[in-house]
């Protein structure tokens, strides 16, 4: 079952290549093409270091693409002419280690966007971030600073934070990084019952096999660097996903097809990585 | 070498020995001179180090042009500034203010650029996304980012802004607490040394404590995660 909103947020990469440094040696992401629906929750899985958060950050506008190109909705984002995306509202980045800002409030985090663009008035925004808040259970929190809260609510904050700019895309990478399983995996059904009220489109990056099946529509798996795209596995199980999904017969054999992809990849990178070391 | 009863009993004296006590005007004069002119000098320190900080952080183009001038000026030791300092200016403040101004410019301006290094690409990176003008990201992000490194500058240049007082003091003044630290040791007053360096201490901590005060009236944010951490 597919959310739709209206297409919006259709997003298409063609071809995109990265390198870092100019004369060209090291590529840290290969051609590689992905096509995602209008609000579709599109995983992308790989090893570490394979070249998801340059795609990512490509995307969001961050850094240059060295070739190839990148469509929003059919509008070119960056290609040739136009290396690096302008980085907007219309996709806003969810950040792995959290970006929330820590002199501000809660309230002020959430409402920072909107008035910052202008689109709403001090006012308005704030009525937004509370609703929006109350769904998220976040209500209660409006005045806290970012440093005291866990970092599930953090991160929760931040996915409310980008929300109330009704991006085209969210953009999420590895959010949920270095969190014990308990609260991972509330965070996934937070987030996944946020995807279903907002449809949204979102591009996740992760290296958990589990947490991509459990919450993507679609899977890609990348190749180790250079991160090219392997294997496109679309994720039949239906929506609302509880935990109950985790133990059932068609997420097991999700599960064995993307280890399948991902294990020879993994072993490449885990090779790759000593021989650097040696 | 006068003994700590001795120096109280001057100090706390209606009549003074020696001249000077918490019962003398001069005493007084000798404290006021020396904090009008430390803070002129942190004033302006403060007025034109924060900015320059902040733009050499903020500004690539702006820090390639300024630090490598900035990096050869600080090194030089306020010390040897004094004789140019007293040329350069003709009025009897002018010197000391200037001596006392350099040394706290500098830890001031340093401080805010590291300030603004150190704040976390992500954050400016989340302002881009969720839609700021580079306006914004200077008033939203580099300001509040620097904040605590810029605290840090300003206690570090109150405590060398007395430094440099009292060795323009000792030097070209002709009151204020280290002209008092200096001629009293010309003039075989010991008692009254003690005293003055006790004053500059009390002074000093005053001062540093006023700022701690600031920052933490400013960063509250701050104040109340380390309690709650």
């Amino acid at each position: 079952m597919q959310a739709t909103n209206g297409g919006r947020g259709g997003l298409s990469v063609r071809n995109v290549s990265k390198r870092y440094d100019p004369k060209g040696t090291m590529l840290a992401v290969d051609n590689c093409s992905v096509e995602i629906a209008p609000g579709e929750l599109h995983v992308v899985v790989g090893p570490s270091g394979c070249g998801k958060t340059t795609l990512l950050n490509a995307i969001a506008g961050f850094h240059s693409i060295s070739s190839g190109e990148i469509y929003l909705d059919h509008e070119l984002l960056c290609g040739p002419g136009k290396p690096q995306a302008t980085p907007g509202a219309d996709r806003v980045v969810v950040f792995q280690n959290g970006a929330l800002f820590p002199w501000k409030t809660v309230l002020e985090n959430i409402t920072y966007g909107p008035v910052i663009q202008k689109r709403m008035t001090k006012t308005e925004a704030r009525d937004r971030a509370r609703q929006k808040m109350a769904e998220a259970g976040l209500s209660g929190l409006e005045d806290s600073y970012p440093g005291e809260l866990s970092s599930g609510m953090a991160r929760r904050v931040e996915i409310v934070r980008a929300l109330v700019n009704e991006p085209k895309v969210l953009l999420l990478d590895e959010p949920f990084r270095g969190m014990d399983n308990l609260t991972k995996s509330i965070m996934h059904e937070s987030l996944l019952e946020i995807y279903d009220r907002n449809q949204v489109t979102i591009f996740f990056i992760t290296h958990d096999i589990e947490e991509a099946i459990f919450l993507g529509s679609r899977i890609s798996v990348m190749t180790t660097r250079p991160g090219r795209i392997k294997e496109s596995i679309d994720v039949d199980i239906p929506r609302p996903r509880d935990y109950r999904v985790l133990t059932s017969d068609d997420f097991r054999g999700l599960m064995i097809r993307v280890i399948d992809a991902v294990h020879d990849e993994a072993q490449k990178a885990f090779e790759a990585g000593e021989r650097e070391m040696a | 070498m006068p003994s700590l009863g001795e120096i109280f009993r001057e100090w706390t004296a209606r009549k003074p020995s020696f001249g000077i006590s918490i019962f003398t005007n001069e005493y007084y004069w000798h404290i006021w001179v020396s904090v009008r002119r430390v803070l002129i000098a942190f004033s302006l320190a403060l007025g034109l180090g924060v900015p320059l900080g902040l733009l050499m952080g903020w500004n690539r183009k702006f820090r390639d042009y300024t630090f490598p001038l900035f990096e050869l000026l600080r090194p030089i030791p306020i010390l040897a500034w004094v004789p140019l300092a007293i040329l350069m200016f003709r009025s009897e403040e002018g010197p000391v203010v200037y001596l006392t101004f350099l040394s706290s410019f500098f830890a001031t301006a340093l401080n805010t650029l590291l300030g603004v290094q150190s704040i976390d690409r992500d954050l400016f990176r989340a302002a881009h996304c969720l839609g700021s003008k580079p306006r914004d990201v200077f008033r939203h992000i580099v300001i509040p980012g620097a904040m605590p490194y810029i605290f840090i500058g300003l206690q570090i240049a109150m405590g060398v802004a007395w430094f440099s007082l009292v060795a323009g003091e000792m030097i070209a003044g002709r009151f204020g607490l280290g002209y008092l630290v200096n001629s009293a040791y010309t003039t075989v007053r010991y008692p009254t040394i003690v005293i003055a360096m006790f004053t500059l201490g009390f002074v000093g901590w005053l001062s540093s404590a006023l700022i701690r005060l600031v920052g933490d009236r400013l960063m509250q944010y701050r104040a109340r995660v380390i309690s709650a951490g």
